[in-house]
């Protein structure tokens, strides 16, 4: 099948790909940004829900007219959400793309276009075999 | 003509457009990338309506909007986990998943594992929580479509869930994704559309002073400042404050889980695509809650919402309706009847783009990973594959239409929560692991997702949801499921997330840690290049 012979080439040229610095700079970048804004606001959305259970008073202080914090608070989420978003797009477009289409573009010459790699037919792949 | 008239008049240019649109899209599809993915060709604006259109179902558009017109700031709260949701889904889940898998959720993490074991639970997850959503959607369909159209019989209810039912088949089997993704376009912009003009028209009475708004709705519903504060639903005793936070953990990690959700990305062409999909889906999400706040309040501020109201009869559900009937001028005014069906149309449509979204999800698992995968073990052509899907599809709305008949008795309105705890404990553990940490194996993500699907389920059903719960003192209702004199509850929450989340990602380090597959950890090499770079990702088809 030539799928199979394909697929022992890919793995190559994956491995390839894995273990230049171009990929290891990517997956850092991926990861350092990742990681530490997951936990931020995750932490930011626990700490409003606790508060909304646990800090009542202190959410019912009116800040102007019929405002109050608690709706200040769940409006906040709303900004930061946005925010968020904005800042990984941004982020996203400057400090991944331009590194991802290059190593793509390395491994396209090198598979010389060949089909794609199908990983819903893993039947087919010599190193799956009868696991 | 009478709003009743002019309302079902709208629900069939609903009908006739969803199937014309089906019918088109219908005529482009032939193998199984047009089937299960449209086709990889939609842009990322059109997924990220879409995606909006499968995830604002009639319990975000009436449900939120009616929690706020009955409970004022609590509802509020509920809605905001919805959407700081999509930040896990943005940041850790959609261009990953897009690069590396396929078709459906068990893609990725066949690629580096053992396909039949993994395909069998991924798929049977899938199956689950889809079931789940799609009940709560069509036993909800059966009572606010009656409502909406004025009539109120068991029958009349029994009819419309199996109308519904028979148009999500329809939709699902003869369009595909490509048709279900226009359903779910056409009825993304109906909802905003709808959503903004009634917005402006609530804020105008009030001189677009929120403040104003907001004072006006705790005085007209008599509950003063308290209504704008957090505690008349949720935080009651301490065991409701922990239910609630156990409810707002389903919902943050459980969006990135929902099966219906998570193959939408496959259907552009590229991971920088799912990504505008995802930033497009939390701009137009993140408006519509804030207008559901306006929606809410106004309500509050402009109907009657006491106990023995149609608002609050409904449970919130006709808050809406009731809202556009009024800023349009009122009952018995051309601009009231006009607005109430419209915003009823708008509803409706909502309704049958979510189910039909549902059903493809499961159909799709059921053809790609049971029929192609474990059945065939991958020899099943392309034909076949998209036959199996329809197929499946037909059983799976048949069966959702069997189990809603008998279950629109039931209050099963803790279903839609239940999918996002099932999504949160079963299906996130095993995709960020795999994602993200080498050394997951087979073992791993088999114990996350039984664990993580058996522990919510089981956990629910010895619930005060299910028995225990007693009758309301106020109005004699049974609350929980089962009749009010059989108690079998030993779990004091409603909602199992605090316990199975951190339970589906246990089960899934212990299981990895007690087996060794070098296999699966030499194939993350491949799966991480893979899906961090796009090398060798599902490319779109052009016809």
């Amino acid at each position: 099948m030539t799928e199979t012979t394909d697929h022992g080439v890919k793995h190559e040229v994956y491995e390839r790909l894995h273990a230049t610095a171009d990929f290891r700079e990517l997956r850092r970048r991926y990861r350092a940004f990742v990681i530490p804004w997951t936990i931020a606001f995750l932490a930011w959305y626990l700490l409003y829900v606790l508060m909304s259970m646990w800090a009542h008073d202190f959410m019912s202080i009116q800040l102007f007219g019929n405002i109050n914090i608690a709706l200040v608070f769940g409006l906040l989420q709303f900004v930061t959400t946005f925010a968020i978003a904005r800042i990984y797009a941004t982020h996203a477009n400057r400090e991944f793309d331009p590194l991802a289409a290059k190593l793509e573009g390395q491994y396209e010459r090198e598979i010389g276009g060949a089909a794609p790699d199908r990983p819903g037919d893993h039947a087919e792949h010599p190193l799956e075999g009868e696991r | 003509m009478s709003t009743q008239a002019l309302t079902a008049a709208l629900f069939i240019a609903v009908v006739l457009l969803t199937v014309g649109i089906t019918f088109w899209a219908s005529r482009q599809t032939s193998g199984t990338t047009d089937y299960y993915a449209g086709g990889r060709s939609f842009s990322g604006f059109q997924n990220g309506l879409a995606v909006s259109g499968d995830y604002m179902s009639a319990a975000s558009f009436l449900g939120i909007s009616g929690a706020i017109a009955l409970y004022g700031y609590d509802g509020f709260l509920y809605s905001i986990g919805f959407l700081v949701a999509w930040l896990v889904a943005l940041l850790l889940v959609a261009e990953l998943l897009r690069n590396s898998g396929r078709y459906t959720m068990a893609d990725q993490l066949a690629y580096r594992m053992s396909q039949r074991p993994v395909r069998t639970a991924a798929a049977t997850s899938t199956v689950v929580v889809s079931i789940f959503y799609l009940l709560a959607q069509m036993v909800g369909a059966g009572a606010l479509v009656t409502l909406l159209l004025g009539v109120s019989s068991e029958a009349a209810k029994a009819w419309v869930i199996v109308g519904v039912g028979l148009l999500m088949i329809f939709y699902v089997v003869v369009g595909g994704m490509k048709g279900t993704t226009w359903v779910q376009i056409v009825k993304a912009v109906l909802l905003m559309g709808g959503t903004v003009l009634i917005t402006v028209l609530v804020l105008a009475e009030f001189q677009f002073n929120i403040s104003d708004l907001l004072g006006a709705a705790s005085e007209e519903t008599g509950k003063g400042e308290a209504f704008l504060e957090p505690g008349l639903r949720y935080g009651v005793t301490t065991t409701s404050k922990i239910d609630f936070v156990s409810l707002a953990l389903a919902l943050v990690l459980g969006t990135a889980g929902l099966p219906h959700i998570l193959i939408r990305f496959y259907t552009v062409p590229t991971a920088k695509d799912a990504r505008k999909s995802v930033l497009w889906a939390i701009t137009l999400i993140g408006s519509f809650y804030l207008m559901t706040l306006a929606l809410g309040f106004g309500a509050a501020a402009l109907l009657n919402t006491g106990p023995e109201s149609e608002v609050a009869t409904s449970g919130g559900n006709l808050a809406s309706p009731l809202l556009a009937e009024a800023v349009g001028g009122g009952d018995g005014t051309t601009g009231g009847a006009v607005l109430l069906a419209l915003i009823s149309a708008v509803a409706f449509a909502t309704i049958l783009a979510v189910v039909a979204g549902l059903t493809l999800t499961s159909a799709s698992s059921v053809a790609h990973d049971l029929y192609a995968s474990v059945f065939k073990r991958g020899q099943a052509t392309e034909r076949d594959e998209v036959r199996v899907a329809r197929v499946a599809a037909f059983f799976i709305g048949g069966v959702a239409i069997l189990l809603a008949i008998p279950a629109q008795k039931l209050n099963i309105a803790f279903l839609v929560a239940l999918a996002f705890a099932v999504a949160a404990s079963a299906n996130l553990p095993s995709l960020i692991y795999n994602l993200f940490w080498r050394r997951f194996n087979t073992r791993g993500a088999m114990w996350s997702i039984y664990g993580g699907l058996v522990s919510s389920v089981v956990l629910v059903f010895f619930s005060p949801v299910v028995s225990g719960k007693g009758v309301d003192p106020n109005t004699g209702a049974n609350l929980s499921l089962f009749p009010a004199d059989v108690d079998f509850s030993w779990f004091p929450l409603e909602n199992p997330g605090i316990v199975s989340i951190p339970l589906g990602f246990f089960l899934g380090w212990l299981g990895t840690v007690t087996s060794r597959d070098a296999e699966s950890e030499r194939r993350y090499d491949e799966l991480e290049v893979r899906s961090l770079t796009g090398s060798g990702s599902e490319k779109a088809i052009t016809h």
